[in-house]
């Protein structure tokens, strides 16, 4: 489903009620658990809202009457915000992210919130305390993560566009296991106030659609800087991209641990963009095969900060006695899932004096040997390409008691992360056995429009 | 660097606000030693002379003026959302 067929329904006399109510019965009925809670008193008052305004002929927004679905770690009114964690199985935001604000002066109506890991610590959303998503193309498999709620929402049409926030890749991998259109943009780019903090240098909000024109348009409503988010930066829509395009593919991600059928698609992707006229030549970033490890300990430094603010005290799960030091570790214990534990302990550790050094300092210090290899291979390449994870979507339960294999899946999207560039997967194909596979684009910062544009040389492709 | 212990693991978690069982500490330290191993491969890389990237935004210093905004949430609000409060305060438990 994409927004312009909303349109299309709106123009051809439906209401925003009758679309509403439609998208909100398609979320009830979800096979997948890919949607957690429908916030439907809201979004009806939001539809006939709008229904009153296009009546009177007002101006109703670039997105009127079009629902979605938002990922359940950002902050939504008359509903509950969850991370799907069971430290915040009934917390109720007392105010909405500025993205949800963004899109709903737009005319988007938000209709429920979708699954994830907990707190977005994981890469198959097994670790949601709600249980897992489902792949849409077998039962049996991830959804991808964090964000396989909202991925597999808008592959199930059940609504055109969703809501997803990417650390490492929780947007482009479920995107790529899914068969849909993943959007990391720029760091920095889209304001993170009223976001659940996982990894403050790198979480950016997102967007999941089917088609890269609905990513586009609700990227452009949602960017900008934001007074309540100190770290937003502006990007601006630059001219058109000049062609034919210098095309990048990246040697350290077409190794032989990738699986063969993944390969072959990105080969097939390479072909496609020479057919069309574009230049497509191999380039080495030697220090890519490092960023997972830089990425986890990094990431783990940072999470284990912003969730050390979860006391029971004064929002989420309480589990109080005498002792406040009892009422920590109680809260904590019970609230966690164990992912979150494992990050924090590691977090802990790589800061804890005698470590930090050789462990935090080393990491980041390593990535800025990545964001120079990716700097000096944009002095000659437009955008670079390669795979989305190594894999397409693996079975539920495979990896879920070796947390290291659970990483190696992220392995070539936290590149793009520690780095803040802008990165999107499209859907390219399928393998043998039906599952979707997507080719990952990375351009440099702030080209997050150029990014998109380059990205339809592919559009055609996933036929 | 060292193998962690199941005592360091213990530790880290007391440090971290966090209760874990013998058992959950044993798979913790497991696990925790392979994660901390992937990370020596870091060691390969020479960094003389390079300096640590903390942020890529490219922002400084960001300022606004010290004046009260009206975010639209008041206290009220944020109370409903604490486990006990009372006289307009979150209530906590001993602390001393």
């Amino acid at each position: 489903m994409t927004i312009g067929e909303i349109r299309d329904s709106l123009r051809s006399g439906s209401s925003v009620v009758s679309i509403v109510e439609a998208a909100i019965q398609r979320a009830k009925d979800d096979p997948y658990n890919a949607v957690l809670e429908v916030i439907e008193k809201r979004a009806l008052a939001c539809a006939k809202d709008i229904d009153r305004k296009r009546a009177n002929g007002e101006d109703v927004g670039r997105l009127a009457g079009v629902p979605f679905l938002a990922k359940d770690n950002i902050l939504t009114l008359d509903s509950r915000t969850t991370a799907s964690a069971h430290m915040l199985d009934t917390f109720v935001a007392p105010y909405q992210a500025t993205v949800i604000d963004k899109l709903e002066a737009e005319g988007a109506i938000c209709i429920g919130k979708t699954n994830l890991d907990a707190f977005a610590h994981g890469g198959s959303t097994e670790n949601s305390f709600f249980g897992p998503t489902k792949n849409i193309a077998d039962a049996e498999r991830v959804a991808g993560g964090s964000s396989g709620g909202s991925a597999v929402a808008v592959a199930a049409g059940i609504v055109p566009f969703a809501l997803g926030s990417d650390t490492g890749g929780s947007i482009r991998q479920p995107a790529s296991y899914n068969g849909v259109v993943g959007l990391k943009p720029t760091y920095g780019s889209v304001s993170r106030y009223g976001v659940v903090a996982m990894a403050s240098s790198t979480d950016v909000v997102g967007t999941i659609t089917t088609t890269l024109d609905d990513a586009t348009l609700v990227y452009d409503c949602l960017r900008g800087v934001d007074v309540h988010d100190s770290t937003t930066v502006s990007v601006e829509k630059i001219p058109a991209i000049k062609t034919p395009l210098n095309i990048g593919i990246i040697q350290e991600f077409m190794s032989s641990s990738v699986d063969p059928e993944v390969t072959q698609l990105v080969q097939a992707a390479v072909a496609w963009a020479k057919e069309a006229g574009h230049r497509v030549v191999p380039v080495s970033l030697p220090t890519l095969p490092y960023a997972l490890a830089v990425y986890y300990i990094v990431i783990p430094a940072e999470l284990s900060s912003n969730l050390a603010r979860y006391d029971g005290l004064r929002y989420g799960l309480s589990r109080t006695t005498d002792s406040i030091q009892e009422s920590y570790h109680s809260s904590r214990s019970e609230g966690f899932m164990d992912e979150n534990k494992r990050r924090i302990l590691i977090g802990n550790y790589v800061l804890s004096s005698g470590y930090y050094d050789a462990y935090y300092k080393k990491a980041q210090t390593v990535r800025t040997l990545i964001i120079n290899d990716f700097a000096k291979a944009f002095e000659s390449y437009d955008i670079l390409i390669g795979p989305v994870a190594p894999t397409p979507a693996f079975r539920l339960g495979e990896n879920i008691n070796d947390p290291l294999q659970m990483y190696m899946a992220d392995i070539m999207t936290v590149p793009a992360s520690l780095a803040g560039l802008p990165a999107i997967s499209i859907p390219v194909g399928r393998t043998a056995a039906g599952l979707p596979v997507g080719l990952q684009i990375l351009s440099p910062m702030r080209s997050d429009f150029a990014l998109l544009e380059a990205a339809k040389i592919w559009e055609g492709m996933n036929g | 660097m060292n193998a962690i212990s199941i005592n360091d693991v213990k530790h880290l978690a007391t440090l971290s606000a966090l209760s874990i069982t013998d058992q959950e500490a044993e798979q913790m330290r497991t696990q925790l030693s392979e994660i901390l191993g992937y990370f020596e491969q870091l060691n390969e890389v020479d960094t003389t002379g390079i300096e640590p990237t903390y942020q890529v935004g490219g922002l400084e210093n960001v300022m606004r003026t010290d004046t009260i905004k009206d975010y639209g949430v008041n206290r009220e609000d944020l109370l409903r959302s604490a486990p006990a409060s009372e006289s307009g305060q979150v209530k906590v438990g001993r602390v001393l």
